[in-house]
């Protein structure tokens, strides 16, 4: 190993540590693990609760989506297949207000129930969390599935056709297999995002039936400045987040990014019922992620015609600075952990530490850095570049899980005539590392910046009343009621986060 | 001269052997069938992969020094030219691996892409150019690198008949200009007719020691035989 990649290696090592391992720390210090009390078990529950219904759900609705993409070529099929990424970049609270326009109070379902003097509908509470959760892992596992199928060998499927299998010999002999291996894997992840996915929460839940641990600590820590009770609860969250994560690395197989899912088999199935079906699904599944995009763009432009929401500007500015500062951060750690982790030997275990940070949600390193940095300075000043640094531990497994293949393949290619010519150091970086996995640097760049600029995490933890960005901005609108302010910012927000994810992702493949 | 000496190389079950010599300054040809040894043979020389016992050229042993620290240049099969470099950069790589060319380096890049005749292609992408020509733009590399050791593995078998003969005389000039020894693994017992002096055979996970070419076609190992099928 060189000198400059282990150098560049170890600091971003000691920089993933620190933010591992210091919010446990502090939070560990400020609680006995002895006592819960017992007002928080009712989070708990509800966390679990809708964790493991956000997960089940969308993994059974999922299979029957996977199946009908994976054996039907038809019109569009490719831009539903895009469809299927959309949610994943889209800021959840811009999701929200898109959901609400549709399932909310005053939407289209709510006024077509009242059409027949029922209604209206009210998704506050559990209803709502499942149904925003659903909306966006539903994608997600379905992407993870057909990955699945997409591994089966086409001579499996053409025996199966020549010998003319019922159904169920069918199912039991192809496709059981790859479900039982892709199943758990989604579950545990869904399950992992959705207990850690805070907006939708703030958003969609609260009041006592329905308050997750994040949302708990987000009022210990904001309305009571309870230092104490914040730091026991994230240290819960943190146990159930360490759980499933032991669980994902026991049962998981790594299906999320990579392989293609471009090409359908060839179906000889002609039968009438079966494609019915599947074109009944596939079409309910286009207008339950389509109709919250088209209301969000609808209502976007009615809202921005309206005149442009004051403040409008500087919060977008601070948001797509901080998205800008955290992919940069994210991509620099995520090149000097590639590199390491391809050169030394220990590389599964600094690549299992990183992966911790998937556990440990952004909520809990909030936390962390607030009982942290409180003895010393006012966290609320600090509160812009906590979140960029926050936001950037959080795109970084995923950033390490795109460029480490793509530098393993460089490797692999062209690690030895690079070597045999003495090509070592910076200059193998500029002349052939950086050239060949600049499409990957790019993606990844690209899926930090839109993941930063859409969150609202821990910059509720931190901001003080007159500074927000632009996901805090809209939320604080949708509390006030101003709805068409709310819906401009939205289109604004997700317009933006497409364009910094578009623009990385087009620079890396071109220039 | 280059020596191996009880060179055994481990990977897996795989295990091969070498205990042999070769003389400087001519072109060996190494045979056998696939899966023999051959390529790994090359790539221990090359120092990619490691090996007990000790390699030695003119006398100095090589076996710790790093693949860019042998007197060694060694042509693939494939994939010898970075795809994102100009056909110069890559023969560039050859001077200079951090690819700070002085002029007197950049007309040095222009002779050598002349001598292999690729004259005003410098400026293309190496997708542009053809197989033959690609492996050509390797060779001027090695030719600008000068050492004293070619390795080559079966750099032209993805080449018509014609085509492979004239790049290997091509190799042969070269390595004549530049007093090298040629390694050359190939499956084919014409192309070591064509330029070996000498032939080395490898087969059972074990290196045969040279034998000069016309003495191991007018007389060849039974195994061989077996090998080519007569």
């Amino acid at each position: 190993m060189s000198a400059p990649v282990k150098a560049f290696g170890i600091t971003a090592i000691l920089i993933v540590v620190l933010l591992v391992f210091a919010p446990i720390v502090a939070l560990l210090t400020r609680t006995g693990v002895e006592d819960i009390p017992a007002a928080t078990w009712p989070a708990i529950r509800f966390t679990l609760l809708q964790a493991t219904l956000s997960a089940l759900i969308s993994v059974t609705l999922a299979i029957p989506l996977a199946k009908a993409l994976a054996r039907r070529r038809f019109w569009g099929r490719s831009v539903m297949v895009s469809l299927l990424g959309a949610p994943f970049l889209l800021p959840s609270i811009v999701a929200v207000l898109g959901l609400l326009a549709i399932w909310g109070r005053s939407g289209i379902f709510s006024d077509g129930l009242a059409y027949f003097g029922l209604g209206p509908l009210d998704i506050y509470g559990l209803e709502g969390v499942l149904l925003a959760h659903v909306f966006f892992n539903l994608p997600l596992a379905t992407r993870m599935l057909l990955q699945g199928w997409q591994a089966i060998p086409s001579e499996h499927f053409r025996l199966a056709a020549q010998l003319d299998l019922a159904p169920r010999a069918r199912f039991v002999l192809l496709e059981m297999p790859v479900l039982r291996g892709a199943v758990p894997s989604a579950l545990l992840v869904i399950f992992m995002l959705c207990m850690s996915s805070f907006a939708v929460a703030l958003a969609l839940g609260g009041g006592p039936k329905s308050s997750t641990i994040e949302l708990a600590i987000y009022q210990a820590l904001r309305f009571e400045f309870d230092l104490a009770g914040a730091a026991q609860l994230a240290t819960v969250q943190l146990v159930i987040g360490l759980a499933a994560a032991a669980l994902a690395f026991r049962f998981g197989t790594d299906t999320l990014f990579g392989g293609s899912l471009e090409q359908p088999y060839q179906n000889w199935d002609k039968r009438r019922w079966p494609r019915l079906m599947d074109a009944s699904i596939l079409l309910l599944v286009v207008l339950f992620i389509g109709l919250p995009l088209i209301a969000i763009l609808l209502n976007g432009v009615t809202g921005l015609m309206a005149g442009f929401p004051a403040g409008l500007g500087l919060a977008w500015s601070i948001s797509v600075g901080i998205a800008l500062v955290s992919a940069a951060l994210a991509l620099a750690l995520a090149l000097s952990l590639a590199h390491m982790i391809e050169a030394s030997s220990s590389g599964t275990r600094i690549e299992l530490v990183v992966m911790l940070l998937l556990a440990t949600s952004p909520f809990v390193i909030g936390t962390g850095l607030f009982i942290l940095i409180n003895p010393f300075a006012s966290p609320f000043e600090l509160a812009l570049p906590i979140t960029a640094l926050v936001n950037a531990a959080l795109s970084l497994p995923l950033m390490l899980r795109i460029i480490r293949p793509a530098l393993g393949r460089v490797d692999r290619n062209y690690g030895s005539l690079a070597s045999g010519l003495g090509m070592r150091g910076w200059s193998r970086f500029r002349l052939l590392t950086w050239p060949q996995i600049k499409p990957e640097l790019g993606f990844a760049t690209g899926l930090a910046a839109a993941l930063s600029m859409g969150d609202l995490g821990v910059i509720t933890l931190f901001a003080p009343p007159d500074i927000q960005t632009l996901p805090l901005m809209m939320y604080r609108q949708m509390g006030s009621y101003q709805m068409d302010a709310a819906a401009g910012s939205a289109l604004i927000l997700v317009a933006s986060s497409f364009a910094l994810f578009y623009l990385f992702d087009k620079g890396g493949r071109h220039a | 001269m280059l020596e191996l000496d009880n060179v055994v190389i481990e990977q897996g079950d795989f295990r091969f052997n070498a205990d042999l010599k070769i003389s400087p300054k001519q072109s060996v040809a190494i045979l056998g069938p696939s899966g023999g040894g051959k390529s790994t043979l090359l790539l221990a020389l090359a120092g990619f992969i490691s090996h007990t016992g000790q390699i030695r050229w003119q006398g100095q042993d090589i076996s710790a020094l790093s693949p860019s620290e042998r007197p060694i240049s060694m042509l693939f099969q494939e994939n010898n030219l970075f795809p994102h470099l100009t056909i110069s950069q890559n023969v560039g790589l050859g001077i200079r691996p951090d690819l700070k060319l002085t002029k007197a380096d950049r007309s040095l890049v222009e002779t050598a892409l002349k001598r292999v005749g690729l004259e005003n292609r410098g400026q293309d992408l190496p997708r542009t150019l053809s197989g033959g020509q690609r492996q050509r733009a390797a060779l001027a590399r090695a030719l600008l690198r000068g050492k004293p050791l070619l390795l080559l593995d079966e750099p032209f078998a993805a080449l018509g008949p014609a085509l492979r003969r004239e790049m290997l005389d091509l190799v042969e000039e070269i390595r004549a200009e530049q007093q090298a020894t040629l390694l050359l693994v190939t499956h084919n017992p014409e192309d070591a007719q064509h330029i070996a002096s000498e032939c080395v055979f490898v087969d059972q996970n074990k290196a045969n020691i040279p034998v000069a070419t016309d003495d191991f076609f007018t007389n060849p190992p039974p195994e061989f035989e077996s090998y080519v099928g007569s």
